[in-house]
């Protein structure tokens, strides 16, 4: 079964003329892949995100999670996609500030409805997963942005999802920082985890075992294509 | 490092979203934490409204339970006997001998009357006649004091031997109004063209305060010496406290057996009580003013929130991200406001209650504060803050996702 798969999607922005975003992408990224979407800014990457993350819909084409079609969902049936079985990283991290790193990732669950206390220990074993053990009650405030960025992706794989996107997720780090959130990636990815990096660093894209980039909201070029 | 590894959880085939219940308020007090001084300044607003309507509440319930208290101290078994008006208009007479036939009547414990003598008081003899203070001249009984449960703060009340001599005994407010203070037999006071001694002052009387601002003397010396008709002008009938209604009803017919329709019977407590509830409709303005503190309030939190739905729409995004519903992040900020109104509304109820006790105690009142009145003023808090949180909570909810995270 294929984590994610995208049938001829394309995504248009409302404007006179309208903005194509995505024009009739196709690909499918199968479960325990790691793969980079690269491409210079305006190609469409963030758009393949979002849609891929069901934050947004296709105008036309087929976006099947788990093997399940998404696009004609009801919204409250995507946020339940949402929080089953996408993960995020976001370049911002988007951490709560008054929260210590253990409420951090447990919020994570939080629209599971999931209880508290079973929230926490998922969390805990996803802060150890991340090697924040150490950190689990310092606030963001108190950590550095590479600890910060642990803690997010901690949060995206709390629930275990069936794929994890990270969007630019070493965008706001050092270049050193930046290889050790790589490291931990792969570290997820070599335990079945299928994750897809966004990203407009082409370095980052080249230690990855599968890029596709984009140009003007089509594939360029996929490595894993014949 | 535990091996992390992918499980396939029940979710997964119904995937949904579940905000639980107990959730909820964590998610509101931590919006809140975020922006501490915000929400103690918007809280302040409501808080003032809930205060003011609380304490004009309390101090009106406050003041007329004392009300209560002193006309109950005093009995309300006390009624009145006056001349009422013809059929023609004119005023008429009550029989000399209706104080005697009242006293007859069997659960009547005690009666005494009053009469009008055509006189006025002053000082001395130097002060202008025009100068009457506005004070009356009244024959009384020498049981009118104890009928009327009063009490003499100077001196004695008229008796057997004073009420066939020049004495007179003043009331508290005639007694200032001429500046008096001592009632030893040494003072004097001009009335009727010649002199009185003051051999009394009495308390203020609560139950007939028409009574402060007179000068009362005795019936035989206002027939005697000041022509006084002796016809009463007044009965008051104390009864025992059972039989009330039942003298109530008599007391007319027994009072001017000839006219009955001529008497009118009234039961002075009654129109204290009513007085007292027609000053509890002056409170309504400072009510309305309660209210619209209350208003204020809640457009000051419906303010904050639209300014917090614009400075977190990172948050917003990322829990729509982490699989928030829309309805999610409403019930979210609603709540927010309303935990804000909430936290207004105690602080407003705890302060205007202390101003009730503070108010009470410095009149020496027993402190009345209704807990249904403070768990209804924090109640319609919330619903002010709810209310407040809508719009906001909508504008949240409508935001999307994707939008919201490229802040």
């Amino acid at each position: 079964m294929s984590a994610l798969e995208l049938d001829a999607v394309t995504k248009e922005h409302p404007g006179t003329p309208p903005v194509v975003a995505l024009n009739s992408v196709t690909l499918t990224i199968g479960e325990g892949e790691m793969v980079a979407v690269v491409g210079p800014s305006g190609s469409g990457k963030s758009t393949l995100l979002a849609v891929a993350g069901t934050l947004e819909r296709p105008t036309s084409g087929e976006v099947r999670i788990g093997g399940a079609a998404v696009q004609d969902l009801p919204d409250n049936k995507l946020s339940g996609v949402r929080s089953n079985q996408i993960g995020f990283v976001f370049q911002q991290y988007f951490l709560v500030p008054t929260m210590t790193t253990l409420d951090n990732v447990a919020n994570g669950l939080l629209y599971r409805g999931i209880p508290a206390a079973d929230r926490r220990r998922a969390a805990m074993d996803a802060i150890e997963a991340v090697g924040l053990r150490h950190r689990s009650n310092h606030r963001p405030g108190e950590l550095s942005g590479g600890e910060c960025q642990r803690v997010a992706i901690a949060r995206a794989i709390v629930g275990q999802p069936t794929i994890i996107l990270a969007d630019e997720p070493t965008g706001s780090l050092d270049t050193a920082t930046g290889q050790e959130i790589l490291a931990l990636l792969h570290e997820l990815h070599d335990r079945d985890t299928t994750i897809v990096v966004v990203t407009h660093n082409r370095e980052i894209a080249d230690v990855m075992p599968r890029r596709i980039s984009l140009r003007d909201g089509a594939i360029e070029q996929d490595s894993a294509a014949p | 490092m535990k091996p992390w590894r992918r499980r396939e959880s029940d979710a997964r085939t119904n995937p949904q979203s579940r905000l639980r219940t107990a959730d909820i308020w964590p998610l509101a007090v931590l919006g809140l934490r975020g922006r501490p001084a915000r929400a103690v300044l918007s809280a302040a607003g409501v808080a003032l409204g809930v205060a003011t309507m609380v304490a004009v509440l309390g101090i009106s319930s406050s003041s007329r339970a004392q009300l209560v208290t002193e006309i109950d101290a005093l009995g309300t078994n006390l009624l009145t006997v006056t001349p009422g008006q013809s059929f023609g208009g004119q005023s008429v007479t009550l029989p000399k001998s209706a104080p005697a036939m009242v006293a007859r009547i069997g659960p009547v414990l005690g009666a005494s009357a009053i009469g009008d003598v055509s006189a006025n008081v002053y000082r001395s003899n130097y002060i202008s006649p025009a100068n009457t203070e506005a004070i009356t001249i009244y024959a009384a009984n020498t049981n009118l004091l104890s009928t009327l449960q009063g009490s003499i703060s100077q001196g004695q009340f008229l008796n057997g031997a004073t009420s066939h001599y020049p004495a007179v005994v003043l009331g508290a407010a005639a007694a200032a109004a001429l500046g008096i203070d001592r009632a030893d037999g040494s003072t004097v006071v001009w009335l009727g063209n010649q002199w009185f001694n003051v051999v009394g002052i009495l308390q203020p009387l609560a139950l007939a305060p028409e009574l402060d601002r007179t000068a009362l003397i005795g019936f035989p010396v206002a027939e005697t010496v000041l022509h006084a008709d002796g016809s009463p002008v007044q009965i008051y009938v104390r009864t025992n406290p059972t039989s009330v209604a039942a003298v109530q009803s008599v007391l007319a017919a027994t009072a001017d057996p000839a006219a009955p329709q001529d008497a009118s019977v009234a039961n002075p407590t009654d129109a204290l009580t009513a007085r007292a509830d027609a000053s509890a409709a002056f409170q309504s303005l400072f009510l309305a003013l309660g209210a619209v503190a209350l208003i204020v309030g809640g457009i000051g939190i419906a303010n904050v929130m639209v300014i917090a739905v614009l400075e977190r729409r990172g948050e917003i995004g990322l829990r729509r991200a982490l699989g928030a519903e829309r309805a999610h992040i409403g019930i979210q900020f609603v709540a927010e406001a309303a935990l804000l109104a909430a936290i207004g509304g105690t602080s407003g109820s705890i302060l205007g209650a202390a101003a009730t006790a503070t108010y009470a105690t410095a009149r020496h009142w027993h402190t009345v504060v209704s807990l249904p009145l403070l768990l209804a003023a924090i109640a319609l808090a919330l619903l002010v803050g709810a209310t407040a949180g809508l719009y906001p909570a909508l504008r949240a909810s409508r935001l999307s996702p994707s939008e919201a995270l490229r802040t």
